[in-house]
């Protein structure tokens, strides 16, 4: 009896703590497109009919456990098999799955909806960044992870958005079709966002396919969700969505600065002014492999500081961050940085952590060798 | 676990004097650690499998448990990433390779030749040899975390390219260690088909057979199907790796998807391999503490078949998002609906079994509930899984996680302590401390549900897996979860003074140790005596 | 006693042709998995999967050209790490009617101080269009050498045929441009794991 009553409380504590959770917020969320809600009101309608299915079949094992115990003196049965139950429970769940199968297929096929798209944008992955791209549209930028160093060890406060913020987010228009085009530069990434109900693999070399219509603007977060290595845990994703006039007037505006940054490569730069730009970027795009201080991780990612070969061969270290190493971690930021951000970053590593080079190296010179 | 065992035991000695041939009077073994190594008999290596099993069982719960550490609360306090990922990948590899498989494999050595009156395996040393394979692999293994650049830290899947150009230097010994150990299992398979169609006692048919020597059969076909390919495919990530090939690089022409087709073409019937045992197990412990006869045997036998089929045609269902066409999605996902049948059916049984019995609640019967309710959990999320659609939101988070290890620790797991529960008198010729058993039952049972339940919440709220630091948001569950895990990992402790306790003394069990046990393995005397059934046993079908 | 030898004999050969049988199946597995990597290259081909586009060139398909139906073909180009090329396309994309081939140029650009062997990798999206898109010339078929500073220009041409999907209304094709290691020195230097080179 008293295992009987210690399992019953155990089965009530779960339900009551699903549905505790769920009134909480700890559910898949409903999101803000005409598929996420989909998504969302079949994962709830299958949920319940899995909870009806529990409440059957183990309310019938425990009245058996309560009911035909050998310390009550029960006697057993002698059935042990039964033709006519046993067609029936199998043709009944299968009635329950077809059941299902029809509002997942109606809602798979929406999502392979191929019309067109308003706006085409194009996501790769990278260890351990975003890359967005508004084809046709000159603007493109990547995307790190926000979140201080400091805060992640434990020295610094950590944010509302701890983990879930960006240094430039995605901004998309609201009531557009945006086509998503995937791709990864070097591992297998997953491009997630729960609102949008958008997750989709980035595959090195090959291209997939995904889109959205939000409804509602508003800030939304996610996560890289395939396992891509070490700092898998730290490149989420942000997207802004703003209405359609708004985004617009965004658009125009970064594309006015993406153009003026690239003037910056015309003049001559300054030791101060590239030391300063430099550890900016550093800090954003390499800090994460070769550490702040530059005494990285070896071996797969080697010490700046200190490092005798990249003091002694400028040319090589320039070759090295434009045009990354093959089948190494080790990107080709001509990508994904632009002359003067390149430029910056070789002239902070080769002057700075006790590198003291005296090496200056200048956007014009960078932007000669990308060139055609 | 090692029980001791009577080196003869005098009646069967005087009988086998006479049988002539291979059947002579057995020469005494070497004693002390060369006895171990040099073993031919199918109980003693039963016993090796499963002393092996319980030490990679802690060895992988320490990795666990370091991962449960560092994601107690947000930040990162303990470990660098790096080392996190080795871990995540450590423990799901040992678990896996080393605790669970070879679990089941030794308790298949130990009581498949008593449950079908066989003197011993068909290849005793083989037998031996695969065993000994398992301590090689799981040494390089383990070995890899102290090479430079660490090992593994790709996860248990090793999804390419991360594993070959982006792996660190020591992937090349990781694959060596995963093809012995793929030898090992398929040895191991070979052998268990072999005694099971060719050594049953007379008159024994094949469905005459307890269910757990059924679900072994079908098991060992799996193995041999599926373990070639992934030998296959980790010998394709060593060319990759090592000359110049391209089978999963883009760049040479190759594809990274193909390796996540041949894995999980391994990886899902392997999800089975892991699983059916345990409804052997779980089939043989209910009706004995039912003390009721097995409800639908032959659907019994019929779903285990059909579900081995069926891992067969929906290995995709682990790679919704990676891009596949709608008709793709759409087979897949009707395949692996089609799944819940067979499974539902069993259940059905047990249950049905359990009906009308007379029941009581043995430790072993406990465990086998236990399994019951929670691998039926873990059952439902599965199927939710299986909504393509759906998968989208849930694919690559906890709730995956969740959804795995109710399958594989409540489930798998439990149902190999039920068997120790419910074997350990035939080993031991002891019972297993009643009281102790009660407390590793419950402790375990709150420990397991507090790790695992609330993963299926962090996950729908967007927590991914095989992250070592986690937004704010996912803190209370995940403290939850690791507290939950320390609990469960501690109580195991219990299970190791108990099998000590055991295997020293406590109460005499007879040869029929349970009350409702009908198998041949009760006729023998408990302990078991290192050489049984040399003379075929008569068996008499149960009349209809 | 006699049936008792008798026994074990036929046990012994029934083990002996069980075990001989499963080698033969573990044997036959084991080709499988590497006979799958072939075959997933068909079966990529025949439905499209993954956007892998057919090895070598193709003939041009003689039918009426579709002039009721437009379809949008996009371009684009991407780098990799280790080859210091450029590769641009003439258009971003153009409007093609099924059944009509069409010609698009690219131009290479070696920004490099060496010689160096590269690739363009192609991949196509929505795959149910793959098998639909038919090369006649493309640069992606072999590996191609280009000395320092060395630029090149080389035609896509190309045709979607009548049996494109009717939903089908815009087809992405993506070029990623990767290194070809050809000697032994590259290969170790890969295998020997990354940016230490810089080093």
């Amino acid at each position: 009896m008293r295992t009987f009553i210690v399992w019953m409380a155990g089965c009530l504590v779960v339900p009551l703590m699903t549905t505790l959770a769920m009134a909480n917020g700890w559910n898949m969320p409903v999101g803000v497109t005409d598929v996420s809600r989909e998504i969302h009101s079949l994962h709830m309608t299958i949920f319940w009919i899995c909870v009806v299915i529990g409440v059957v079949v183990f309310g019938v094992m425990f009245y058996s456990l309560f009911r035909f115990r050998h310390s009550k003196g029960a006697k057993a049965a002698h059935f042990h098999e039964h033709t006519l139950v046993e067609v029936i429970w199998t043709a009944i769940p299968l009635l329950i799955l077809i059941g299902m199968a029809v509002p997942a297929t109606a809602t798979l096929k929406k999502m392979y909806d191929p019309s067109d798209a308003d706006l085409d944008v194009m996501i790769t992955g990278q260890q351990w960044r975003w890359r967005y791209e508004y084809l046709g549209e000159d603007v493109a930028f990547t995307s790190n992870l926000g979140t201080p160093r400091e805060s992640i060890r434990g020295d610094a406060e950590r944010g509302e958005h701890y983990l879930l913020e960006v240094d430039e987010p995605l901004v998309l228009p609201v009531g557009r079709k945006v086509r998503f085009l995937l791709t990864s530069d070097d591992v297998i990434h997953s491009w997630w966002v729960p609102d949008l109900a958008v997750k989709q693999d980035t595959i090195p070399g090959f291209v997939n396919e995904n889109w959205v219509r939000i409804n509602e603007p508003g800030i939304y977060r996610g996560q890289c969700a395939e396992l891509c290595g070490m700092d898998h845990g730290f490149m989420p994703i942000v997207v802004h969505a703003m209405e359609g006039e708004e985004f617009d007037t965004w658009l125009a505006e970064r594309k006015e600065a993406s153009a003026q940054e690239a003037q910056g490569v015309d003049r001559e730069w300054s030791m101060d002014e590239l030391m300063a730009r430099g550890e900016q970027s550093y800090n954003a795009v390499c800090a994460s492999c070769h550490q702040p201080d530059g005494s990285g991780n070896p071996p797969a990612f080697p010490a700046l500081a200190g490092n005798q070969a990249l003091m002694d061969d400028r040319e090589r270290h320039i070759d090295v961050v434009i045009n990354g190493v093959s089948g190494a971690a080790m990107p080709a930021f001509r990508n994904t940085l632009n002359p003067v951000e390149i430029a910056a970053v070789i002239t902070y590593e080769r002057n700075a952590w006790g590198n003291d080079t005296g090496d200056l190296v200048q956007p014009a010179e960078i932007a000669e060798r990308l060139a055609d | 676990m090692a029980p001791k065992l009577p080196l003869h035991h005098p009646v069967e000695q005087s009988s086998t004097a006479s049988a002539g041939g291979q059947a002579a009077a057995h020469p005494a073994p070497p004693r002390g650690l060369m006895r171990w190594l040099l073993t031919t008999n199918h109980k003693e290596i039963g016993s090796l499998y499963l002393i092996f099993s319980l030490t990679m069982f802690f060895i992988g719960g320490i990795f666990a448990l370091v991962v449960r550490a560092e994601l107690f609360q947000p930040g990162l306090q303990l470990v660098v990433p790096e080392f996190f990922n080795q871990m995540t990948t450590m423990h799901g590899l040992i678990m896996v390779f080393g605790a669970i498989m070879p679990a089941f494999v030794g308790l298949a050595n130990w009581m498949v030749p008593l449950q079908i009156g066989a003197p011993d395996m068909a290849l005793p040393r083989l037998n031996n040899f695969s065993f000994w394979l398992l301590p090689v692999a799981f040494t390089l293994l383990l070995s890899t975390l102290l090479m430079p650049g660490g090992g593994p830290n790709f996860g248990w899947t090793f999804y390419a390219p991360l594993s070959t150009t982006y792996a660190p230097p020591s992937t090349t010994f990781f694959i060596l260690s995963l093809h012995i150990a793929g030898i090992s299992s398929i040895l191991g398979a070979i052998n268990i088909i072999a005694t099971i169609l060719n050594l049953r006692a007379p008159g024994m048919r094949l469905m005459d057979m307890p269910l757990f020597c059924w679900t072994w059969l079908i098991t060992a076909f799996l193995l041999i199907a599926v373990m070639p390919v992934l030998a296959g495919a980790v010998t394709m990530m060593l060319m990759d790796i090592n000359f110049g090939t391209s089978f999963f690089n883009a760049a040479g022409g190759g594809d990274p998807v193909l390796f996540q087709h041949l894995f999980w073409f391994f990886g899902h019937p392997e999800v089975y391999i892991m699983i059916l045992p345990a409804f052997g197990i779980v089939s043989a412990i209910i009706p004995t503490f039912s003390r009721k006869r097995l409800f639908g045997y032959a659907s019994m036998v019929y779903a285990t078949a059909s579900i081995a089929i069926l891992s067969f045609m929906v290995w995709a269902h682990h790679m919704f998002t990676v891009g596949l066409p709608l008709a793709a999605e759409l087979f897949f996902m009707y395949t692996t609906m089609l799944i819940a049948v067979p499974t539902g059916v069993k259940v059905f049984n047990w249950i049905a079994t359990m009906f009308r019995g007379s029941i009581s609640f043995e430790p072993p019967m406990l465990f086998a509930l236990a399994f019951v309710v929670q691998f039926t959990v873990g059952g439902f999320s599965g199927l939710m899984l299986a909504i393509s659609p759906a998968d989208f939101q849930y694919h690559d988070t906890y709730f995956v996680v969740a959804h795995f290890h109710y399958v594989l620790v409540p489930g798998a797991l439990f149902a190999i302590l039920a068997a120790a529960y419910y074997w350990l008198p035939k080993w031991t010729g002891h019972y297993p401390n009643v009281k102790l058993a009660q407390w590793h039952f419950w402790l375990s049972v709150i420990g397991v549900n507090l790790t695992f339940f609330p993963m299926h919440f962090s996950g729908l709220a967007g927590m991914p897996r095989r992250i070592p630091d986690y937004a704010l948001q996912f803190a209370d569950f995940n403290v939850a979860s690791s507290l939950g895990a320390f609990l469960f990992g501690a109580s195991q402790l219990l299970f190791v003074i108990l099998i000590i306790k055991c295997v020293r003394g406590g109460e005499k069990a007879p040869a029929k140790a349970w009350e409702g046990a009908e198998d041949l393995e009760w006729s023998v005397p408990s302990p078991a005596p290192l050489h049984t059934f040399e003379h075929p046993p008569t068996f008499r079908r149960e009349s209809e | 006693m006699r049936n008792e030898a008798g026994r074990d004999h036929d046990n012994r050969q029934g083990v002996r042709r069980t075990v001989s049988k499963t080698l033969f199946a573990l044997a036959g597995m084991f080709a499988f998995a590497f006979a799958l990597v072939p075959l997933y290259d068909v079966f990529c081909e025949v439905t499209g999967l993954n956007g892998k586009t057919s090895a070598s060139a193709q003939a041009l398909v003689h039918e009426e050209v579709d002039t009721s139906r437009m379809v949008t073909v996009q371009f684009v180009t991407r780098g990799s790490a280790g080859l210091p090329w450029n590769l641009e396309v003439e258009t971003r994309q153009i409007r093609v009617h099924p059944g009509q081939s069409a010609e698009v140029g690219f131009a290479f650009h070696n920004t490099g101080d060496s010689a160096i062997w590269g690739r363009a990798v192609p991949s196509v999206s929505p795959s149910r269009a793959n098998p639909h898109l038919r090369k006649l010339t493309c640069f992606c078929f072999q590996e191609q050498r280009l000395e320092a500073g060395e630029r090149m220009s080389a035609p896509l041409v190309f045709q979607l045929t009548r049996d494109l999907p009717e939903d089908v209304n815009t087809v992405t094709l993506v070029y990623t441009l990767y290194p070809v290691t050809r000697d032994e020195a590259a290969l170790q230097a890969r295998a020997s794991g990354g940016i230490g080179d810089e080093a």
